[in-house]
């Protein structure tokens, strides 16, 4: 024990330096695939023909675009809303069941985040298309979009909800609580973590949503994805689609920074991530 | 009464919920044995789509496409991904965090901006090759779902260990090979599937990144206004199904063996 302890700071500091070898060749392929493309984007954003400018992005942040962006974060808060009000009861319910049998209905609502999303997303619009006259509506895309995401409303729920500890319950119950209240004072709040992250899990790829607008909005409805998309492919304007996805990127990092900040409050680990 | 009341309620509320989620494709499935090509007219039962589908060949190239890409990028991406979590996991405080905070980047942009930083990379340099540009946009945005779903089980095992088969006279290597790697393989494997299935699902990305290159999705997508063949549905939702519930009933059942085991033994007690 001694002995390896007075050897400890030589030998470890040395063998730290070797296993940290480990990481370069991924750390390659970052800077490469991951640093210098952002970078790119960054470098199209703010340069122009005569040089460095901060015109693309007075541009991109014009009336029609900032429009759409906020049409963008309307539908997502209403697929959030959506999500949560029908997604929470699931979590809630599953549960409240025996352990056997929520494990395997769970699996049941967390199979179709594994299935490709666009052919879902498809077969919404075939059967609007066939059953309604839903189709190319602002509902569509709504629907589309809560279909998309519940399942990622209801899995963080629900692993919040099977940690909690009974007793708090119990013991709400033996104060004299009602259920009602019991609910609403105790598990609620315990499980606000949990509903948390799945608002974030929910609102934020919702805003970027990209495919879901164009296959059941049929183009009518304008997304900032599909605002980005046309852009960059269709007018082969990058240096206007780079400042607008430098915007989409402020945005997101805002909200991402207002999510941390609500789950540290409710007294989640955050563990030291600067987003 | 009461509580068969909310245990009625309960099950219809989840069954709804079921029928929401399962419906859409369901129905897609059923009627690709329909004779008919407009959906909600049933006339007669066929086994023609599934003949068709596999006489398209943009059908089964993006089937080919999809699965390789998904199980080239997985397994590259777990390779890289092991050892970089082995490494960040062994460095300084400061570079770990930089470095952790810079692999979160494909986690936190949309998807969005990640396909096109990375369509602009390759245009940049000139790689033109479609099927090369999925691989390497699979690879970059399935690393960080293996190093943190790897990082965590570093951080539960002890360095003693790796210390220990250094000190009985391992090479660094050896001592990764058979010390650490048997230590966190749970995180490597959750790690696999993970990255395996994102790579399945991946459109945004794909679309944006790829040239000419078409994986399912991209095909779903470019062929959505003059219909999809319903077989594909079926190709696609069944195996998944089968996969994930044989996986799950076997750790179900694993679990309910553990609780009647715990259970005796509070009866015991």
């Amino acid at each position: 024990m001694k002995r390896t302890d007075a050897k400890k700071p030589k030998s470890a500091g040395g063998m730290h330096v070797r296993r940290s070898v480990f990481a370069y060749p991924y750390v390659v392929w970052m800077a490469v695939f991951i640093v210098a493309p952002m970078l790119l984007i960054l470098y199209y954003a703010f340069t122009g023909d005569g040089g460095l400018t901060a015109g693309n992005i007075l541009q991109a942040a014009n009336w029609d675009n900032m429009r759409v962006l906020l049409d963008s974060v309307r539908f997502a808060l209403y697929t959030t809303v959506l999500c949560l009000l029908l997604g929470y009861p699931v979590a809630y319910l599953l549960s409240q069941m025996k352990k056997a049998t929520a494990a395997l209905l769970s699996v049941f609502f967390i199979v179709p985040m594994w299935m490709n999303f666009l052919l879902r997303t498809y077969a919404w619009k075939v059967l609007l298309g066939a059953f309604s006259n839903m189709l190319y509506t602002e509902s569509a895309v709504l629907l589309g979009m809560v279909y998309n995401f519940l399942p990622f409303m209801i899995l963080p729920i629900y692993t919040t909800l099977i940690k909690l500890d009974r007793s708090y319950i119990e013991a709400a119950a033996d104060l004299g609580a009602n259920p009602t209240k019991t609910f609403l004072k105790v598990v609620l709040p315990l499980s606000m973590p949990g509903i948390i992250s799945g608002i974030t899990m929910v609102f934020i790829p919702s805003t970027t949503t990209f495919a879901i607008s164009q296959l059941l909005g049929g183009g009518k409805t304008m997304l900032y994805g599909d605002l980005i998309y046309m852009k960059f492919i269709t007018e082969q304007s990058w240096n206007a689609g780079s400042a607008l996805s430098v915007i989409l990127l402020v945005f997101v990092l805002i909200s991402m920074t207002f999510m941390k900040k609500a789950e540290r409050t409710t007294g989640d680990e955050g563990g030291g991530r600067l987003w | 009464m009461v509580t068969r009341l909310k245990k009625f309620f309960s099950g219809t509320y989840l069954g709804l919920m079921l029928v929401f989620l399962y419906a859409p494709i369901l129905i897609l499935i059923v009627f690709s044995f329909n004779q008919s090509k407009t959906l909600g007219n049933w006339t007669g039962f066929t086994f023609d789509w599934y003949a068709q589908l596999f006489r398209t060949p943009e059908i089964t190239d993006a089937l080919v496409v999809t699965l390789s890409v998904a199980a080239i990028s997985s397994v590259v991406a777990t390779v890289l991904g092991t050892l970089a979590a082995i490494g960040l996991h062994a460095m300084k405080r400061r570079d770990k965090l930089l470095l952790e905070n810079i692999s979160q980047l494909p986690m936190v942009n949309p998807d969005l901006v990640t396909g096109i930083s990375l369509m602009l990379l390759f245009l940049f340099v000139g790689l033109k090759d479609g099927y090369t540009r999925l691989l390497i946009a699979h690879i970059t945005f399935n690393l960080p779902y293996v190093i943190f779903s790897v990082l965590p089980k570093l951080r539960q095992s002890s360095d003693m260990l790796y210390e220990a088969a250094l000190d009985l006279g391992c090479t660094p290597m050896q001592a990764i090979q058979k010390v650490v790697i048997p230590d966190i393989m749970p995180g490597i494997v959750s790690g696999l599937i993970m990255a395996f299935t994102l790579s399945l699902d991946d459109f945004v990305i794909s679309f944006f990144a790829g040239n000419g290159v078409d994986n399912l999705s991209m095909y779903i997508y470019a062929s959505a206004r003059r219909g999809v063949n319903p077989a594909l549905s079926t190709i696609i939702f069944v195996p998944v199904v089968t996969l994930l519930l044989i996986v799950n009933l076997k750790s179900i059942r694993e679990e309910r063996n553990a609780e009647l085991q715990s259970s005796k033994v509070g009866m015991k007690r």
